[in-house]
């Protein structure tokens, strides 16, 4: 038996639940709280005061940037050239021994993947998925960098679609200075501007190699996602 | 200042001393104490248990016996909550919300109305021996109360508080909770006769008659040397 | 009482007296206090973030019918197929249909409460597909067929040596003490599952209406996987987990994170807003959303606790409740533990059935400061229990409280009765803690203080004729 949507009904039972107003209460106060009388609910330029505060210049944001990673056991190299950064992807490969790596074309990450010679998958036309599962690394770009959590936006088009940036188990992100950005509201009003009203399927921020405390809340790194996060940033 | 004195059932039958020790306190500050006579319970056990029209029955008749008070102080947080935070709600669209309403600004915890109302924070008393302070839940979250005590006790001369770990965490007694999910409580008043024992303290002392008689049965129980004292037994002491 | 609720009470009673149990609930909980309170510290204002958080839900719940239809329009227009469920069966039958028309066989899921809320494993392993739980925990305790311990770590309760063994016994590994070397076990089996399923399974942490998108949060990567590889993907959403601006998630995510894990932010929070789209390189080719009502409504419907609705499932009531740190997750017999279950489950599964679990609160209240939305939780366990009071009252408690009125309504008859105490108290000793006890439930495992000899208001009375008396010699 096909199931039928039971939008209609549920509507109704929506707005006849709500012809009786809720108080519009406030958080229940803590004693720390003070809570202050409010039309309705405050704009997202509101949070920058409440949320964990980002320095105003840029080498500020860089550095509370590096201080996440630091935390987050993100691996960050701020390089002065695409030369050196070539250089580095190079150190990576050897120390980690890649045999293949998957990429995307990227006018910023491809020339750079591309020079380390390695059987490299790129997943631009589609690819399979086993091919992908093999690779030893993934050389990725972002659509920005987030200060204030140490955090990378990725999204089908900037990072090679979905599962490149994810199913490898060393993911390295190539990244321009001028991507950092402050903050997530930050962030989320880049990725409007570039996007809106066309948005990519797939949005997400990454915020460090994967982990998992499921066993005694112990921290394990790379629990089915990347056991490595490498962010490169280049001028 | 004039002052009524709030003293809840417990206190009047198994803890009078608090009472006493409030009193005298409250006389050496220079406040004109009273008990109105006919005081008996808030009304807590039926509200708690869900049954607000006999916790209306009872919670009407301390609104008439307090109904000339201008300060109504409390021996306890639980009980002072009870008047000042949980009658407007109850008496909500009744007869007597007015007075509830009318009532709950006058309403105050003991520690609370020393520091905040008279300004006091010495009052004078010696007491030797180490001490730590449970946090009643009701004083701690519903009425803010978490300075006010320390303050007081910090100025107690021979006393040394030391904060146990879980200050902040239920006692476990939560009125008919206590008896009616009897493992539970105890579980949870185990958890804060350990931190207690952590502490290696003499004395432990609340704002909160309720929660000392739970605290103080399990300490017995276990056979912990520990003993527990309202802060006003503390604060009468010279 | 209940069926539910004397297996509620047996339970509790089987938790606490297991010491070992408390201790490893205890320490863990310890852990994530110290993270929370040290990421809390960050903030340059956490109350004034929980009153935003607490406006913005209450603006997308009571607005729920605009919001939620706009969610709709725009998620649907990227070709989404949205379907809106009624009852938890019509959201089963609705994905198992889908899995039946695309011949499905394997299944990946990463973490979701919904599912559990409305039994899909079953229904899905009773149509004939293999049903794999992707987040660890999940993973952990689907092996040993057991429900999730806690909303967010559902595998809190084992230690590693219980994992490893559960491991050698179900997947044939090794045995480790290394929760590393279990980790990577559970990544290896994982690993060709999401490469051979035919549909992902999801959940969702918010739906943001302005933009359509459902977004969810997670650590392991096992949802990004989830929702990546296979050629379906199906959101399971509750429809109260609308928030209407995109932008909120900036305040959202990291308060989710640290209210709930202890973290800054998770690892990975992702924003799906349908399947593959022209010009994407992957990702599925149909996506579907289930918003599911299943009673929600009947919550909705109540003014008064409407604000439970604002849930985002972070956790953090239960990891601060010193009632679950003591039972535990499993005792509870419900989908959602701790206070946000105890508050919700009589609204979804019947007053009368759940009402016990509104009783059995101490109304601490740390659950309502934990909250970082500011849900009034144990102010709704007090309206739970007026609530059933009201609808059916028991008849001992209205006799025992009948007498109750009648003596504190007359203080001559009160006074009377603490002067009976102290006559009753030697009595007492004599049958203290047996069967005939009548104060048995206290005093099995705490002593009884002793009445006072003279009550306070006899005291003041003496004092007060004394007072006169010495006046009047004056």
């Amino acid at each position: 038996m096909a199931a039928t949507d039971q939008r209609n009904e549920v509507f109704a039972r929506i707005r006849e639940a709500l012809r009786v107003p809720a108080p519009h209460r406030h958080a229940a106060p803590a004693h720390d709280a003070a809570p202050a009388p409010n039309d309705g609910p405050p704009a997202s330029d509101a949070f920058r005061a409440w949320l964990p505060a980002v320095g105003p210049s840029l080498n500020d944001q860089l550095v509370m940037f590096a201080f996440n990673c630091n935390q987050l056991r993100t691996e960050l190299r701020t390089l002065a050239s695409l030369d050196e950064a070539a250089a580095q992807l190079a150190l990576l490969a050897r120390e980690n021994n890649w045999r293949q790596i998957a990429s995307h074309r990227h006018p910023l990450v491809l020339p750079l993947a591309e020079k380390l010679a390695l059987p490299t998958l790129l997943t631009d036309d589609g690819y399979a998925i086993p091919d992908l599962e093999r690779c030893h690394a993934a050389i990725t770009g972002c659509d920005a960098l987030v200060a204030q959590t140490g955090s990378i936006l990725v999204s089908s088009g900037s990072a090679g679609g979905r599962a490149l940036s994810v199913l490898p188990p060393h993911h390295v992100v190539i990244a321009q200075r001028s991507q950092l950005v402050p903050d997530l509201a930050a962030a989320l009003a880049l990725a409007r501007e570039r996007y809106a009203p066309n948005w990519p399927s797939f949005l997400s921020f990454i915020t460090g190699p994967s982990r998992t405390g499921d066993i005694e809340r112990i921290l394990v790194l790379g629990a089915h996602g990347p056991k490595q996060l490498t962010v490169l940033i280049v001028p | 200042m004039k002052v009524s004195l709030f003293i809840p059932c417990f206190v009047d039958q198994f803890y009078p001393q608090v009472g006493v020790s409030m009193a005298q306190v409250l006389e050496r500050l220079g406040c004109e104490v009273d008990y109105p006579p006919g005081q008996t319970c808030c009304g807590q056990p039926p509200f708690n248990s869900g049954y607000w029209n006999e916790a209306r029955a009872v919670a009407g008749h301390s609104l008439k016996t307090f109904a000339k008070s201008e300060i109504i102080v409390s021996a306890s947080g639980s009980c002072g909550t009870m008047m000042k935070v949980f009658y407007p709600e109850l008496f909500k669209d009744t007869e007597q919300e007015f007075e509830a309403r009318k009532i709950a600004p006058k309403v105050h915890e003991f520690s609370e109305f020393l520091v905040n109302i008279l300004g006091v924070r010495d009052v004078g008393a010696k007491f030797s021996g180490t001490a730590t302070f449970h946090d009643g839940c009701h004083g701690l979250r519903e009425l803010g109360i978490k300075r006010e005590p320390r303050e007081l006790l910090k100025h107690v001369r021979g006393l040394e508080l030391v904060e146990m770990a879980e200050a902040e965490t239920c006692c476990g007694f939560g009125g008919t909770f206590s008896v009616k999910f009897p493992s539970i409580s105890t579980a949870m008043g185990e958890v804060k006769c350990d931190s207690i024992a952590e502490t290696r303290a003499e004395y432990v002392i609340s704002n909160d008659s309720s929660c000392l008689m739970q605290i103080q049965g399990l300490l017995d129980r276990r056979g912990q040397k520990a003993r527990c004292l309202h802060l006003a037994e503390i604060l009468a002491q010279t | 009482m209940t069926a539910y609720a004397r297996e509620f009470k047996r339970m509790a009673a089987r938790y606490t007296s297991d010491l070992r149990h408390r201790g490893l609930i205890q320490r863990a909980l310890k852990g994530y206090e110290t993270k929370r309170d040290e990421y809390k510290g960050r903030y340059q204002n956490w109350s004034e973030a929980r009153q935003a958080a607490s406006e913005i839900k209450w603006e997308a719940i009571n607005h729920l019918d605009r919001h939620l239809a706009e969610f709709i329009t725009k998620i649907e227009a990227r070709g989404t197929r949205v379907f809106v469920a009624g009852t938890g069966a019509q959201a089963r039958d609705y994905i198992v249909g889908v899995a039946k028309q695309n011949r499905v066989r394997s299944i990946i899921k990463s973490k979701s409460m919904t599912a559990e809320e409305i039994g899909l494993n079953e229904a899905l392993e009773h149509a004939g597909c293999t049903v794999f739980e992707s987040d660890l925990g999940e993973f952990i305790v689907q092996l040993r067929r057991e429900k999730p311990y806690h909303l967010v770590f559902p595998a809190m309760h084992l230690t590693r040596d219980e994992i490893s063994r559960l491991f050698h016994d179900e997947l044939g590994s090794e045995p480790t003490d290394s929760p590393e070397e279990l980790t990577m076990i559970a990544r290896r089996v994982m690993r060709k599952n999401y490469c051979a399923a035919d549909m992902g399974i999801s959940g969702a942490n918010f739906a943001v209406a302005e933009t359509g998108m459902i977004s969810i949060t997670e650590n392991e990567g096992n949802a990004r996987l989830s929702t990546s590889l296979p050629k379906i993907h199906i959101a399971l959403v509750g429809i109260e987990k609308i928030v209407p601006r995109l932008e909120d998630l900036a305040l959202f995510l990291p308060m989710l994170a640290t209210a709930g894990a202890g973290q800054p932010l998770t690892c990975y929070n992702t924003l799906y807003g349908g399947p593959r789209q022209p010009g994407e390189c992957d990702g599925p080719e149909q996506f579907h959303v289930v918003l599911l009502d299943n009673r929600r409504t009947e919550l909705l419907a109540d003014p008064e606790q409407r604000d439970a609705l604002h849930c985002i499932r972070c956790g953090a009531c239960l990891n601060v409740c010193p009632i679950f740190r003591n039972v535990g997750g499993h005792a509870y017999g419900t989908t959602y533990q701790g206070p946000i279950g105890s508050v919700i489950t009589p609204h979804l599964r019947g007053l009368q059935d759940w009402k016990h679990l509104s009783a059995s609160s101490s109304l601490c209240g740390a659950c309502t400061e934990a909250c970082p939305v500011g849900i009034d939780l144990h102010h709704h366990l007090l309206q739970n229990r007026r609530n059933a009071a009201r609808e059916r009252p028991s008849l001992s408690e209205k006799i025992l409280y009948a007498g109750f009125v009648f003596i504190m309504r007359h203080p001559v008859l009160y006074r009377l009765s603490t002067r009976l105490a102290p006559v009753f108290f030697p009595l007492h000793r004599l049958v203290k803690g047996t069967f005939f006890d009548p104060l048995r439930a206290w005093t099995q495992t705490r002593d009884l203080p002793v009445p006072a000899r003279q009550s306070f208001h006899a005291y003041w009375n003496d004092k007060m004729s004394n007072r006169k008396a010495r006046h009047g010699g004056n």
